[in-house]
């Protein structure tokens, strides 16, 4: 029997269009904006200024603080201006605002297309490098890949996993990334092997792209102590605490973190970027993005410039057609509904879908039924009815008790409730009050 | 027969005796002193346990009032200054002046003025769309218009007006408990002096943006030009973070930054209609 994680859960449909198509590198756009945080952590600082010329690969802004992450230039041109733009919640943030001359790459990335197998910098040098290259999180969470790589003193990592798992429907960024890149990707997870010092890895592939488990299975066979396991399709695997349950049998306590259970959870996406940083010296300046619906005309999976124009990638992509209702940046489940086209391609972006508008429009909001549905699709054995009563009626206190912020906001209550209750939509309010609500009391 | 009457009514009456009794010691021995003045004052007290002052409910605010020392920090908006000089009197204390208050809304991006760049669907609760994202405009700092002041009036004082998708404000209804204030996640409600004949004279804008973006996303908005700080003779307004600010205590009505905003978002309430310009004279006077 497949291996999964035991409590709660959903099925949504699965939607995966573009999982038969080719990676295609998306040509450079004409001017690029590159947000200055596209991290979870303190925003990076510019280092250039207005008029500067720079080059593919080159730092624009360095991170601030351990928990940060340094940002690379995507094009070379000249920067026109340093400014506020929308990101995608139409909120203001700073970015560098890039023209696009020509494609002149710095001269220290290895353009060649010959795999490097041979690991030659130590543990240190990994986790240094990979501060440099600005790697985070490729998953969706963004976080600084330097940090998770950084084992504090008295915890021990006994095993590296690797969430090959892409739960999100719609999204094919990483399968793609697996059938099409699969050695980088292993000699990826062995560079993080070395840099945790561990000496096994487990990847976690969903049974739903049997292409990508056979052909990262036969790959693994020539690395040592990287295995592959094929788990059963359930939305949220691809969640931390579920892919250590399903893969290892250990839970996280709540409040703890995987390191506590000597596990630490990388993205294949991530293993890429790495190998790309460590053994190619490029940092991160492009990503892979899913850029499907289902009445798109020319769906796929495209390797883009960071700062590229969404607007310019669903351009390639066959354009918008007549009845969209929204554009969600990221899968279904989690993703969130962009407020202008305009906004750029950032680091977590793994996928934007446009939604037609009989899809888009959510259905009546009707009383609660107490079916309990939401109670047995929830994953970390929460009461989302219950949340979702407390917040709106501001009880963040008793919502703490209720331990709101264990909630990671996979919108499985959402998704299966039959009275189409806002149920997330409450308890992240009610998990962002709460923890401020934490955050001052510790401060006293 | 007549003697079974007799013995049930005086045993009875004995049992009753020796309850009282017991009762009457028990009440002494547990007795809660409890100054009578609070429930006289909190007979003053409007009763709509509102927490506009601060406190849960009338009763704890009666109780804070009788306790205090003077009457600072005290103050029940609802009830205003009569309902405080009477309970000083009781208390035989003096209570502070305090100007009435009245709410207003320091937004006016209605759609014709603030284009809808986005159509929000999500669950009707301003919390949540703030924390979402933007809004259905271009302005971040503007009102949502789903409503959590009007959930949050308990004095049927404010009621969302279907055609701006603002809320309007019942000077008349309006108690200044500053719940509105707490309920709006974008803080745009501010309570303002209330001056003679319910004039008002206030910038209806949050925006902290420069000029340039502010006005794309309103016609209305602030867009921080100077203007008005020039012309005020009587330093009433300020400019913080591209937003001017009018301050209640200094201002005269006298209306002239108001002839003076270029955006029109200084608005003003209640004033009678201005006189027409007097061309005809200054004609005579060329002639």
């Amino acid at each position: 029997m497949l291996k999964t994680f035991p409590t709660g859960g959903v099925h949504p449909p699965e939607n995966k269009i573009t999982a038969g198509i080719p990676i295609e590198y998306m040509s450079v756009p004409e001017s690029v904006v590159i947000p200055v945080s596209q991290h979870i952590g303190s925003p990076a600082n510019p280092v250039v200024n207005k008029g500067d010329s720079v080059k593919v690969g080159q730092l624009i802004a360095a991170g601030k603080g351990f928990i940060s992450a340094n940002i690379h230039s995507s094009v070379s041109g000249k920067v026109n201006k340093i400014d506020i733009s929308a990101d995608g919640a139409g909120f203001r943030q700073n970015a560098v605002f890039i023209d696009v001359v020509g494609d002149e790459w710095i001269d220290t990335i290895d353009r060649s297309k010959n795999i490097v197998r041979d690991i030659r910098l130590s543990p240190e040098e990994i986790v240094k490098r990979c501060f440099d290259a600005g790697i985070v999180g490729l998953g969706g969470a963004t976080f600084p890949s330097h940090v998770k790589l950084t084992v504090p003193s008295g915890k021990k990592c006994e095993v590296l996993i690797i969430n090959g798992v892409e739960c999100e429907p719609y999204l094919t960024s990483d399968h793609r990334l697996m059938l099409e890149k699969g050695e980088e990707i292993l000699i990826g997870v062995t560079i993080l092997m070395k840099a945790l010092k561990v000496e096994r890895a487990m990847i976690g592939i969903e049974n739903n792209k049997p292409d990508a488990i056979s052909h990262i299975t036969s790959l693994a066979s020539t690395f040592k102590g990287i295995t592959v396991h094929a788990l059963k399709v359930k939305y949220p695997q691809g969640a931390e605490k579920q892919l250590i349950k399903s893969l290892t049998g250990r839970e996280v306590p709540s409040g703890r973190l995987p390191l506590d259970v000597g596990a630490v959870v990388h993205n294949v996406g991530t293993s890429f970027a790495v190998y790309e940083a460590v053994q190619k010296n490029k940092p991160l300046f492009e990503r892979v993005v899913t850029v499907t619906g289902k009445h798109l005309s020319k769906p796929g999976n495209y390797m883009v410039r960071i700062g590229t124009p969404l607007s310019k990638l669903i351009e390639v992509a066959g354009g918008i057609p007549e009845d969209t209702g929204k554009i969600i940046n990221g899968g279904p489940m989690m993703g969130k509904a962009v407020s202008n086209i305009d906004v750029p391609v950032v680091k977590g972006m793994s996928g934007a879908i446009i939604v037609p508008l009989e899809e888009s429009v959510r259905d009546e909001i009707k009383p609660c039924i107490r079916c309990a549905k939401c109670v047995s699709a929830c994953p970390l054995n929460l009461e989302p009815y219950l949340l979702m009563a407390l917040s709106e009626k501001s009880l963040f206190e008793r919502a703490e008790k209720e331990r709101i912020t264990d909630c990671m906001e996979c919108g499985s209550c959402s998704f299966t409730c039959p009275a189409n209750r806002p149920l997330l939509d409450y308890i992240r309010l009610g998990k962002s009050a709460v923890i401020k609500m934490a955050r001052e009391r510790n401060l006293k | 027969m007549s003697s079974t009457v007799l013995i049930t009514i005086i045993s009875l009456s004995l049992l009753a005796f020796l309850s009282a009794v017991i009762l009457y010691f028990i009440a002494q021995k547990f007795k809660v002193f409890e100054d009578p003045r609070i429930d006289e004052v909190q007979a003053l007290l409007p009763a709509a346990n509102c927490g506009g002052c601060g406190f849960a409910g009338c009763r704890n605010m009666a109780e804070a009032i009788v306790k205090a020392d003077n009457f600072e920090g005290l103050y029940c908006p609802v009830g205003g200054a009569p309902v405080m000089a009477e309970a000083a009197r009781i208390l035989g204390k003096v209570a502070p002046v305090i100007d009435p208050t009245v709410a207003v809304l320091k937004c006016n991006g209605s759609p014709e003025y603030r284009p809808r760049t986005s159509h929000y669907n999500g669950a009707s609760d301003c919390r949540i769309s703030n924390s979402l994202y933007i809004g259905d405009t271009d302005c971040s700092y503007g009102c949502l218009g789903n409503g959590d002041c009007e959930k949050s009036c308990a004095f049927d004082a404010l009621h969302m007006d279907p055609l701006t998708g603002l809320p309007v404000i019942i000077d008349d209804k309006c108690v200044s408990c500053g719940a509105c204030v707490k309920a709006c996640p974008r803080h745009l409600i501010e309570l303002r002096k209330k001056a003679k004949k319910d004039r008002k004279i206030y910038v209806a804008c949050s925006n902290c943006d420069k000029g340039g973006p502010a006005r794309r996303a309103c016609k209305v908005a602030c867009i921080a030009c100077n203007k008005c700080f020039k012309v005020c003779e009587f330093n009433a307004i300020t400019i913080e973070n591209n937003l001017a600010y009018i301050d209640a205590s200094k201002c005269t009505f006298c209306r002239k930054c108001v002839t003076e905003c270029p955006t029109n978002s200084i608005i003003e309430f209640n004033f009678p209609p201005r006189k027409p310009k007097v061309e005809a004279q200054v004609e005579v006077a060329n002639g």
